[in-house]
């Protein structure tokens, strides 16, 4: 028992089980960190890409600041960071209660948030597509805009495809290992898209009105 | 529209030849007709021979990284084919075509050097270090597999479908002519409409998708899944490698497919990110790709120099000369790569003393690899030497290597750069550095390792026989080039002007054929070495007198590779149980082994993708829309299946293990003098 | 130091010399026609000299220790020799001294070498527009251009203005400046010089197409006097090269005119606004 916990993995609860377990556990979670970090490395080049482009690329069409509306984006990212909230309430269900009513319930809310956040974001573009005709095709700006944002709403969207199939497994196989860990993969997954949207709401929208 | 998208019965290769049967045409045709009759023959083998049934549950579905390994080289060696007869072609269009035309269309060479490259780069040097490095490097760590078996059957399964794709390209449509750089706002729509650049962009943005996966795979399990003592300074050196091109493709891959995708969204879309005009920026695009090319060059390196460490260590019956030196080199340069860039571009107009931090920056790497190249001269010092393939391959990688060294330092210097950038010595350069330094590696790998592989040694003679075709074809392939370069002759060009160009290309020429007559041999080698694989048998499993625990186990070793694992208090830990006398002693205890079960996912999803790819060339959207859907599908589904390992039985591991050493330890030992003959069994007699 | 790179220059002119004294425009910077590629090439021998010092030892040794260490040979077996300080310092230190006496040199050439950088005072400005594929050069001055062919007088110092009106390309002298990228939207400086009279070889260098591999100009080094006599011929060809002349030039490769009399005003920026930020194009004049 002693070298279990010596080397447990410290996000997850997996008292009951093995040795092989945990560590296989460890292995997991460190490859969904590694790979997390090349799905950084991805933010980073659109970023930059963005840093270049929304000075030089404006080419006559809308500028930032003549688009963007912080009243929306302060709600979504409000939204996101509340989302954000709930999924570590889910993360802290699973891992000091086995309690899959509480999981199953933050996870439900956690989705809901995020459902709204993806309407807010995909209404904001409708907004500037419509009153700006701040479509993509119009400057390099925009087009780096859209595949930034875009790109963050994919993930997002992907994120919320994934709840679904949790909730499902859930209900099918309980909370096995290896649900647990696809729980918390999720978690680390939905935070740091988190992360990313306060990069893109400061270096994006706020930098963006300054301007 | 038809449902077939832009696709009509005229994008036929054969249809180009209906229509103009020109000299031009009837080379695209025979390259299709080659093509589709090698699917066919492959297709009637596996019929004739009942191989249907093993091919699918014993290699496709299969997820032992030694399998996957081998998959990876074989995908590897027929791509190669495929681009050392485009070179060929390339060189014959050139003689053919001193101030005049010649017989290929400008088009049509722009289509094959853009197939080589990417070919080279991405369905050949890739495929075959991935393939090296998974057959071997959980070998040397003492794991039982890579960390996530499926993600690496999932990676090929992606790889493959790029070079399906690429080869598809040769029968259905022309391909991209943008080279294998793919630089806007030429391979913009505007300037490249049609099918030929998303030929490009897809089959390079799966290739990198499978090499991000893979690089995630190796560096978790060189991190994770190492056996006891197996501290991280006590790793072969080639593993030590092997981590450090992991890193890069975990950091270098991403850059790429943001690239290829904004490419693509210019093209399909209308986006504006690298066009010529609406606040396109065509300048980005050369960062992003060089951002990946440079690391991608030493991602493509890395793993040779594991290799050469290996070969040298080995063949001199010899610790490696400065381990630790060769570790910290190895680092400084994966670290460095990130740094150098703008080097490809120093032609671009920025300031000149941004060049010249870059050019400083590039330099600085000389070091690192200088100190690599004196450390394998000096792991031959106080050896015995034998001149096996992979050794003489090492040395003239050697030999070659520094030429190689000085004249990327000249192009190091942005000075120097303006007279020889997109110039032919450049071209002599990069081959200079990626012939002997990495496809010579890999070769060497293969000769090292197929017996590990296989059970059986590849014919001697024959291997020396195609390495000195490669060594000659190299030098006279692409010293010429330098000599070419310096006179004014540019990389790309499908007709070169009349003069003084003629003498040296006729020299180059005869290279490639030499080097294709090599890579003829080998081919010759293997078959004859199958042929008489009873002869060539090193059932023991250590024919070179091996340091490291991969040659601690028999050849072909067992799925589960180690009975037991092994725990290790030293480096090069099979040499000293061997020197000790125990290498071959019987372990106390079996376990069960639980072991990855096979799965249909790779496969599926590797169809999927080519379905997805092919869909996007073509814009047949419902295509890529089912694509998608059985992608998804078959992840979820995947989640849902909870019996994902199998179980090997304690008396089974008993069983296979102990009829090998039964055998192995009474087994007469081969000294050295006799490596090459039939005493060779496998079983090694420790240098004194 | 101008001893050592004997060897090499030996070497490069056995593989290329005799081939190139039979055509002369053909080649590239080793046999200099101006004060840049001079440079190019004094910079080039002396790295090869300098790398000589790492590179010479190991083609020595290499065959030495091959014959030495041989299984059979005569030198000492000891497979745990692994490591040794003094090796190690000498490995790291010797390269390192090179590299840093070679990162010098590099610094102060390339800063010195700063193709932007005029050499010498009142350069002469020639505007190049290239598209594919061909190129169009602007004697600014004198209101005349030339299609394909580049007059310079020689001696003088020449500044050359360049953009793209397709994709990128690089326009390359290897006997007069190297090279640069020519991008549309954007305008890009190289400045060269030729030493005395001649016909040297420019041409694209970035792959552009099918008409890639002939897109090539002369450029004519003159006497002072003989220049004045050229730009008095193209200033008495007929045609004005403004937007629309340029675009029919590029509609028609068969029948191009050799030059134009006379040039519309801001003409460059007229071609680099077509692809530039509005509120960049204004800073090219």
């Amino acid at each position: 028992m002693s070298d279990v916990t010596a080397t447990r993995h410290p996000g997850l609860n997996l008292n009951h089980t093995d040795r092989e377990t945990h560590d296989r556990a460890e292995s997991v979670m460190f490859g969904f960190w590694v790979f997390m970090m090349s799905d950084l490395v991805l933010f980073a080049v659109l970023f930059a890409t963005y840093a270049a482009q929304s000075v030089h690329g404006i080419a006559g069409g809308p500028a930032p600041a003549e688009i963007f509306e912080l009243k929306s984006t302060l709600w979504q990212t409000l939204v996101l960071l509340t989302s954000s909230f709930t999924m570590g309430l889910a993360a802290l269900a699973l891992k000091y209660r086995d309690d899959r009513r509480r999981l199953v319930l933050w996870l439900l809310v956690t989705a809901a948030l995020g459902g709204t956040f993806l309407y807010l974001e995909g209404a904001d573009w409708l907004r500037m597509a419509r009153d700006h005709g701040a479509v993509p095709q119009v400057s390099g700006f925009l087009s780096i805009f859209y595949a930034l944002t875009g790109t963050h709403f994919l993930h997002v969207s992907a994120a919320m495809v994934w709840i679904g199939v949790m909730l499902v497994q859930i209900g099918r196989f309980g909370l096995k290992p290896e649900v647990k860990l696809r729980v918390m993969r999720l978690a680390i997954l939905w935070h740091l898209l988190d992360v990313v949207w306060i990069g893109i709401f400061t270096f994006v929208f706020l930098f963006g009105v300054v301007q | 529209m038809t449902p077939f998208g832009l696709l009509d019965w005229s994008d036929l290769v054969f249809a180009g030849f209906l229509r103009d049967p020109s000299v031009n045409e009837a080379v695209a045709s025979a390259a299709g007709a080659f093509a589709v009759l090698g699917a066919v023959a492959a297709l009637v083998v596996l019929t004739v021979k009942g191989w249907w049934r093993p091919l699918w549950s014993g290699w496709l579905t299969s997820l032992d990284h030694k399998r996957i390994g081998i998959m990876y080289v074989v995908l590897g060696l027929v791509m190669f084919a495929r681009a050392i007869a485009e070179a060929s072609v390339m060189r014959a269009q050139q003689m053919a075509a001193l101030g005049e035309p010649g017989f290929l269309s400008a088009e049509h060479f722009g289509q094959l050097f853009t197939t080589h490259g990417t070919i080279m780069i991405f369905f050949v040097a890739m495929p075959l270090l991935t393939g090296i490095i998974n057959f071997v490097m959980p070998l040397q760590i003492g794991a039982r597999d890579v960390t996530f078996p499926l993600v690496n059957a999932v990676s090929l399964a992606l790889t493959a479908a790029g070079a399906a794709l690429l080869m598809v390209s040769l029968v259905v449509g022309r391909f991209s002519t943008g080279g294998w750089s793919g630089y806007p706002p030429f391979t913009g729509a505007a300037f490249s409409p049609g099918e030929g650049v998303d030929y490009w962009i897809w089959a390079v943005t799966l290739s990198s998708l499978g090499s991000t996966l893979t690089g995630m795979n190796f560096a978790v399990t060189i991190y994770k899944e190492r056996c006891p003592g197996m501290h991280l300074f006590r790793m072969p050196l080639f593993t030590w490698t092997a981590l450090c091109t992991s890193i890069l493709m975990i950091f270098a891959m991403a850059p790429l497919t943001v690239a290829t995708l904004m490419l693509a969204l210019d093209r399909y879309a209308g986006f504006h990110f690298f066009t010529a005009g609406s606040g396109g920026d065509m300048m980005n695009y050369a960062n992003l790709f060089w951002l990946f090319g440079h690391p991608e060059v030493y991602i493509l390196i890395l793993p040779a120099f594991g290799v050469w460490s290996e070969v040298f260590s080995t063949f001199s019956g010899k610790t490696l000369y400065g381990y630790t030196s060769l570790v910290i080199a190895t680092m400084c340069i994966a670290v460095l790569s990130f740094t150098v860039w703008l080097h490809h571009f120093f032609t671009m107009g920025q300031a000149a003393s941004i060049n010249a931090v870059f050019g400083v920056a590039t330099m600085l790497i000389g070091v690192p690899t200088g100190v690599k190249v004196y450390d394998w001269l000096l792991t031959m010092v106080r050896g015995r030497i034998r001149f096996r393939v992979p050794l003489i391959l090492g040395c003239y990688f050697l030999a070659t290597f520094v030429i190689g060294g000085l004249t990327g330092v000249l192009l190091a210097n942005p000075t120097v750069d303006y007279g020889t950038h997109n110039s032919l010595f450049l071209v002599a350069h990069f081959h200079n550095m990626l012939i002997p330094g990495l496809l010579f590696g890999m070769f060497a790998a293969i000769h090292f390792w197929f017996p590990k592989a296989f059970g059986f040694r590849l014919h001697e003679g024959l291997g020396v026989l195609s390495a000195f075709l490669w060594m000659g074809g190299f030098l006279c392939a692409f010293m010429p080039l330098y000599a070419l370069g310096l006179m004014g002759g540019m990389r790309r060009m499908a007709q070169l002007p009349e003069g003084p160009f003629g003498p040296l290309l006729a020299v180059a020429l005869l290279g490639a054929l030499m080097i294709a007559a090599g890579f003829a041999v080998f081919v010759l080698q293997l078959w004859w070495s199958v042929r008489h694989r009873d002869r060539l048998a090193v059932p023991h499993g250590d024919p070179w007198d091996g340091r490291t625990l991969e040659w601690a186990l028999p050849a072909p070793p067992p799925e589960w590779n180690f009975a037991v694992l092994p725990e290790v208090d030293r480096r090069d830990p099979f040499d000293a149980a061997k020197l000790a006398g125990i290498a071959y002693a019987l372990p106390d205890r079996y376990e069960d082994i639980e072991m990855p079960a096979n799965s249909a996912v790779a496969p599926a999803l590797g169809a999927a993708a080519f379905a997805v790819a092919f869909g996007l060339v073509w814009h047949i959207w419902w295509l890529v829309a089912f694509g998608l859907a059985a992608a998804l599908a078959a992840i979820v589904a995947r989640s849902f299946v909870t019996e994902t390992t199998r179980t090997i039985p304690a008396a089974h591991v008993r069983q296979v293990t102990e009829g090998w050493r039964s055998i192995a330890r009474v087994a007469t030992p081969c000294p050295r003098r006799a490596e090459a003959t039939g005493a060779n069994r496998g079983r090694a007699r420790p240098q004194q | 130091m101008r001893l050592i790179p004997c060897l090499p220059v030996l070497l490069a002119a056995s593989l290329a010399g005799p081939a190139v004294a039979e055509t002369g425009t053909q080649a590239g910077f080793l046999w200099a026609a101006g004060p840049i590629a001079e440079a190019q090439r004094a910079h080039f021998l002396s790295i090869i000299g300098w790398m000589s010092v790492v590179i010479v030892p190991l083609f020595v040794a290499l065959p030495v220790v091959l014959w030495r260490y041989r299984a059979g040979g005569p030198g000492a077996f000891r497979p745990d020799w692994g490591n040794s300080p003094l090796g190690e310092a000498v490995l790291w230190g010797v390269p390192a001294l090179l590299v840093a006496v070679l990162g010098w040199n590099l610094w102060t050439e390339t800063l010195r070498m700063d193709p932007y950088a005029p050499l010498g005072p009142d350069p002469l400005v020639i505007d190049v527009v290239t598209w594919n594929w061909g190129f169009v050069f602007v004697h600014g001055a004198a209101g005349v251009a030339e299609v394909d062919r580049l007059t310079i007088p020689a001696g003088r110092p020449v500044t050359l203005r360049m953009t793209s009106d397709s994709v990128m390309q690089s326009v390359f002298i290897p006997r007069l400046a190297g090279q640069l990228y020519a991008m549309p939207g954007m305008v890009t400086e190289l400045n060269l010089a030729a030493d005395g009279p001649g016909t040297f070889t420019g041409r694209n260098s970035q792959y552009n197409g099918p008409g890639f591999a002939t897109q090539s100009f002369d450029v004519i080094a003159l006497p002072a006097g003989e220049y004045d006599a050229r730009i008095a011929q193209l200033a008495a060809m007929e045609g004005t090269l403004d937007a629309a002349g340029f675009d029919a030039l590029k509609g028609d490769d068969a029948a191009r005119p050799q030059g134009f009399g006379a040039v519309s005003d801001g003409f460059l920026a007229e071609i680099v606004g077509r692809y530039a930020d509005p509120r960049m194009a204004g800073m090219v004049h």
